[in-house]
C-alpha cells in the first residue's frame, strides 16, 4: 500500500486523501436556514472541475491531463463534472446543485495571499478591507445567542469581523498537512543534505505509519451538520480546505483533492437530513489556473475558475455560464481563463436568497465596491 | 572578496545572535552591533524575576521531601512510592517553568551574541537534569555559575562551575572522600562497614571535558590524584546527613579531605585542605590545552564544524595572551575573516531553531505555550544532554531526516495562529534570503503554509 506521503513525494497514483486538511467555524444567527461556505485554498482547477469538455480547444490545451469525457460524468452538452465527483453529480441530477463556471473576483494577479485576501474581505484590492464578508453577513441577521466561543485554532478572515462568530476545530495538529509536506519537498530539492534528508523521512514516514487516523473529509462534513443539524445550533459555517495548489502531477491530486470535497458535501447532506432542503453550500477559490498545463504535469496559477452553489433550496440542475470559450483569442491575457461572471455578485445573491436577505441590501454590506447583479435572481427557492 | 552588507547583516542576526526578531532592524554596522552589546549585558534579565536561588530551591525540595515522607506511613510501600512520584512531578514542573524563563529572556534579550554565549559556555559545562537534584538546580546553576562569568575570566567560571551543587551532584562529588581522611578512619575504628572511598568523576570531567580535553597528555594518576585533591569539595544541606546544614551550595567538608600533598602532571601542589584543588585549578585554567580546547569549541560553534587552523590559532592567542579573559577572546572572535563567510554552514541545533523561529514569528512569550515538552520532541531537551560532555555542536548530530519532519510539523504548529505576510517577514529575518526561499515562500497556498515554510527554509535551518 502506498501511504499519501509517497504518493505525494513521488507523484504516484492511488494514494487516499486525507488532503483537505479542513476546519469549521460557526455563526449564530436566529433562522432556519443553512448557509455554509467552503473556501478551496491554494487556486482550484475549475477547468478540470467542470470540465468545457465540448471546447474545441479544451483537449489541445491540456493535453494528458484533459479530462476524458468519456470518464466523466456528463452534465450538459458542453460540460461534464470530474469523475471523483459522484455525489455531486448526484445532486445536480436530483436539481440541488449548480455550477458556475469562468467566475472570477475582482482580484487579477495571481498571488493566493492576495487572492485570498480580496475574495474573504470582498474587497477590491488586497487589504482595503480588514473584516470578512461572512462575518458582515452574519450582522445582516438577528443575532440568537452571545456567548461564542473559538476552539479553532484561528478565525478565517472571511469569518473575522464585529459580528460574534463561534468556531469549532477537531484537533489534529500532530501532523503537517501534505500541502505543507509538498512545498517542503520543492524548497528542499535544490539543497543536497536537506534533500537527502527529506526524502528519507519521507519514505520512512510512508513505511511506518499507515494511513494514520485523521480528519477525514467525511468526518468533518459530519461534524458540521452535527452542529448545524442541531435546533439551537450556529447558522452559518464556513470550512477551508487546503491543498488545491496543483503545479506538478495535478492528475491524481486534483482527483484526492475533490474526492475529499465530494465526501465532505455528501457527508454533510446526509447528516443534516431534512434540513438539507434549507441548506445552501457555496464552494469558491481564489482564482483559476491556467488553461494550458505546464511542463511538469500540472498548471500555474491563472484568472476565472469554477463555483459550485449546492443545497436542498437551490435550483439546481443548471450550469451558469456565460461562456467565454478557449481558443487562443479568447483566453485572458492569452493564458487564462476569461472572468464573465462577478464572484461577489454570485456570493451576495446567493447568501442573500439562501437567508432570505435583500439581495441589494447584502450586496453593499457584504462587498461594497462592488456592482449588484440583478440579472443574478432565482438561484435558491424561497 | 569582501561580503555584501545584507550578508553581513544576517551573520550578526543569525550567526552570532539568536536570529532576527520580527521586529528587528538589520543593524547598520554588524559588527559593532555585537560589540556594543557587551557594555549592555544583563546578568539578570527582568525574564527571570521570578526565578529562586538555588538555595531556596534546595531548601524548598528539602521541605517538601520532609512533608511527604512525613504524609507517607513507614510501612506503606505505595504511599511511600506516590509519596516520590508527588516529588518528581513537583521537580519537573520547577524545570519546565525554568525552561520556559530561559526561552522568555531569548526571545525578549536586547544583547542576543551575549545570551548565546551563556548557552555556549552552559553547554560547554553542562549538567544534565536526569537526577532529581539537577533536575530542580540547572536552571539556577546556568543563572549562578554561567551568567555572571561570561564577561569575565574563564577561571572565574571555572571556579564558580565546579563549586556549583548542581554540578558537584551531577559529576558524584558530594561524598568522594580520600582513603586516608578522617571520616574513613572515624568508620574504620568504628568497625562500620559503610563504603568510603574517592570517586574521580569530577576531576577526569572537568581535565577531559572543562579545562584541557582529552588525550592532552595527563594520565590516569593525574586524574586519581586531582580526585584527592577535589575530595572534601561538597555541599551543604541538600541530602547530604552530615552536620545537618540547611543551606545548599558549596561547602568544604574536612573530614572527607585526603590529608598531604598530591602530584598532578609534574607538578606538586603541597597547599592543604580545600585551596589544594582550587590551586589545581587554576593552573589548570591556564594552561596551553585549555586555550586550545576552548577555542576549538569556540570556533566551531561560530564558524565550522571543523574550523580553520588559523582561526582555532588566533583565539587561543587572544585566550593565552588575555590570560583567559573572555571579552578579549570575543573581540578576537568577531574580529576574524572566517566567522564572515557568507556560506551559512552551521546547522541549527533544535534549541537555536525553537528560539530563532519564535523570535522571527514575532513571538513573545511562551506563557502558554508547553515550550519544554517542544523541545523534547525536537531532539533537544534544554539542560539534559546525557551527557557531561553536553550537545554535540555539529550537523551530524541534528541534521537527521525525522528531526527535520518534527521542524516541519512544529513549524505548522507555531504559524497556525499568525496573520503576518511572510512575503514582508522573509526579507527582515533573512537579510541575506536566496532568490528559492524568497519565490517558495511566496508561492505558498496560503500566508501561514508561507510562514511556515520560510521558518523550516534552508535559509532558516542554518546560521
Amino acid at each position: 500500500m502506498i501511504h499519501r506521503r509517497q504518493f505525494l513525494r513521488f507523484a504516484a497514483a492511488g494514494a487516499g486523501s486525507l488532503l483537505l486538511a479542513p476546519h469549521i467555524v460557526f455563526a449564530n444567527v436566529a433562522t432556519e436556514r443553512r448557509f455554509v461556505f467552503i473556501i478551496q485554498r491554494g487556486a482550484a482547477d475549475g477547468l478540470n472541475t467542470v470540465v468545457p469538455y465540448a471546447d474545441p480547444a479544451y483537449a489541445g490545451l491540456r493535453g494528458d491531463l484533459a479530462i476524458d469525457p468519456a470518464t466523466a460524468l456528463k452534465l450538459d452538452g458542453t460540460f461534464a463534472l470530474h469523475s471523483s465527483l459522484a455525489e455531486l453529480a448526484k445532486m445536480y441530477s436530483a436539481k440541488q446543485a449548480l455550477f458556475v463556471q469562468a467566475v472570477a473576483s475582482p482580484y487579477r494577479d495571481r498571488s493566493h495571499f492576495d487572492g485570498q485576501n480580496v475574495l474573504e474581505t470582498g474587497g477590491v484590492n488586497p487589504y482595503q478591507l480588514k473584516d470578512g464578508w461572512l462575518n458582515r453577513l452574519v450582522s445582516l441577521m438577528p443575532k440568537s445567542r452571545g456567548d461564542a466561543i473559538a476552539f479553532a485554532p484561528t478565525i478565517p478572515l472571511a469569518l473575522r469581523g464585529s459580528a460574534e462568530v463561534t468556531s469549532y476545530a477537531p484537533s489534529n495538529l500532530k501532523d503537517a498537512d501534505d500541502d505543507l509536506l509538498t512545498r517542503v519537498s520543492t524548497l528542499y530539492d535544490a539543497d543536497p543534505q536537506l534533500h537527502a534528508l527529506w526524502s528519507e523521512a519521507m519514505q520512512a514516514r510512508g513505511l511506518a505509519d499507515q494511513q494514520k487516523a485523521g480528519q477525514s473529509p467525511q468526518d468533518v462534513g459530519r461534524t458540521a451538520a452535527t452542529f448545524l443539524g442541531r435546533a439551537d445550533g450556529p447558522r452559518i459555517a464556513m470550512i477551508e480546505t487546503n491543498g488545491w495548489d496543483t503545479h506538478s502531477a495535478q492528475a491524481g491530486r486534483l482527483g484526492n483533492q475533490l474526492r475529499g470535497l465530494d465526501a465532505l458535501i455528501g457527508a454533510l447532506r446526509d447528516g443534516l437530513g431534512d434540513n438539507w432542503n434549507q441548506t445552501t453550500v457555496f464552494v469558491a477559490t481564489e482564482f483559476g489556473r491556467t488553461a494550458a498545463a505546464n511542463g511538469t504535469q500540472g498548471t500555474d496559477h491563472g484568472t476565472a475558475s469554477a463555483a459550485m452553489v449546492v443545497g436542498g433550496a437551490v435550483k439546481g440542475g443548471r450550469i451558469l455560464s456565460d461562456w467565454p470559450g478557449l481558443s487562443a483569442k479568447a483566453l485572458y491575457e492569452g493564458r487564462d481563463l476569461a472572468p464573465t461572471l462577478d464572484l461577489d455578485a454570485l456570493i451576495a445573491t446567493v447568501a442573500a436568497e439562501s437567508l432570505h436577505l435583500d439581495p441589494e441590501l447584502t450586496m453593499r454590506t457584504l462587498f461594497p465596491d462592488r456592482p449588484f447583479n440583478k440579472a443574478l435572481s432565482g438561484l435558491i427557492s424561497a | 572578496m569582501a561580503t555584501p552588507p545584507n550578508a553581513d547583516q544576517a551573520i550578526a542576526l543569525n550567526r552570532f545572535g539568536l536570529g532576527a526578531r520580527a521586529d528587528d532592524t538589520a543593524p547598520a554596522d554588524p559588527r559593532q552591533w555585537l560589540l556594543s552589546q557587551m557594555d549592555h549585558y544583563e546578568m539578570a534579565p527582568a525574564a527571570f524575576a521570578s526565578a529562586d536561588t538555588s538555595a531556596k530551591i534546595a531548601s524548598q525540595y528539602r521541605e517538601d521531601r520532609a512533608d511527604l515522607k512525613a504524609d507517607a506511613k513507614d510501612d506503606d510501600a505505595d504511599a511511600k512510592a506516590a509519596a516520590m512520584k508527588a516529588l518528581r512531578q513537583k521537580g519537573q514542573e520547577l524545570y519546565r517553568a525554568e525552561v520556559a524563563m530561559r526561552v522568555a529572556s531569548a526571545l525578549t534579550t536586547p544583547t542576543p551574541f551575549l545570551e548565546r554565549l551563556v548557552y555556549f559556555w552552559s553547554n560547554h559545562f553542562a549538567v544534565s537534569a536526569d537526577k532529581p537534584q539537577v533536575t530542580i538546580l540547572a536552571g539556577a546553576f546556568e543563572r549562578e555559575a554561567i551568567r555572571p562569568h561570561v564577561l569575565g575570566r574563564f577561571e572565574d567560571m571555572l571556579m564558580a562551575v565546579e563549586r556549583h551543587p548542581a554540578m558537584l551532584f551531577f559529576l558524584d562529588q558530594v561524598r568522594s572522600a580520600g582513603p586516608n581522611s578522617k571520616l574513613a578512619d572515624r568508620v574504620e575504628r568504628n568497625g562500620n562497614k559503610r563504603k568510603i572511598g574517592i570517586n574521580e568523576n569530577l576531576a577526569r570531567e572537568i581535565m577531559e571535558l572543562h579545562t584541557l580535553g582529552v588525550r592532552t597528555g595527563y594520565t590516569q594518576g593525574d586524574v586519581t590524584q586531582f580526585a584527592l585533591a577535589l575530595s572534601g569539595w561538597s555541599i551543604g544541606g541538600l541530602n547530604v546527613k552530615t552536620e545537618g546544614d540547611e543551606t545548599a551550595g558549596f561547602k568544604f567538608r574536612p573530614p572527607l579531605h585526603e590529608p598531604g600533598p598530591k602530584t598532578i602532571i609534574g607538578k606538586t601542589y603541597q597547599q592543604q585542605g580545600e585551596g589544594q584543588a582550587r590551586a589545581v585549578l587554576h593552573d589548570l585554567a591556564s594552561s596551553n590545552a585549555t586555550a586550545l580546547h576552548l577555542a576549538t569549541k569556540l570556533a566551531r560553534h561560530f564558524i565550522a564544524d571543523d574550523p580553520p587552523d588559523e582561526a582555532v590559532a588566533a583565539l587561543q592567542a587572544a585566550f593565552v595572551s588575555s590570560r583567559g579573559d573572555l571579552p578579549t577572546v570575543y573581540h578576537t572572535l568577531i574580529d576574524l575573516k572566517a566567522a564572515w563567510t557568507p556560506q551559512q554552514v552551521k546547522f541549527k541545533t533544535p534549541w537555536e531553531w525553537t528560539v530563532s523561529a519564535l523570535r522571527g514569528l514575532g513571538i513573545t512569550t511562551v506563557a502558554d505555550m508547553p515550550v519544554a515538552p517542544m523541545l523534547n520532541q525536537l531532539g533537544q531537551p534544554v539542560w539534559r544532554p546525557r551527557s557531561p560532555a553536553g550537545y554535540d555542536d555539529i550537523a551530524a548530530s541534528w541534521a537527521a531526516p525525522d528531526a527535520l519532519v518534527r521542524r516541519v510539523e512544529v513549524a505548522q504548529r507555531l504559524t497556525r495562529k499568525l496573520d503576518l505576510d511572510p512575503r514582508q517577514l522573509a526579507p527582515r529575518i533573512l537579510p541575506d534570503i536566496s532568490n528559492m526561499t524568497s519565490t517558495e515562500v511566496g508561492r505558498a497556498e496560503s500566508l501561514r503554509t508561507g510562514l511556515a515554510l520560510l521558518i523550516v527554509s534552508p535559509d532558516f535551518q542554518r546560521r
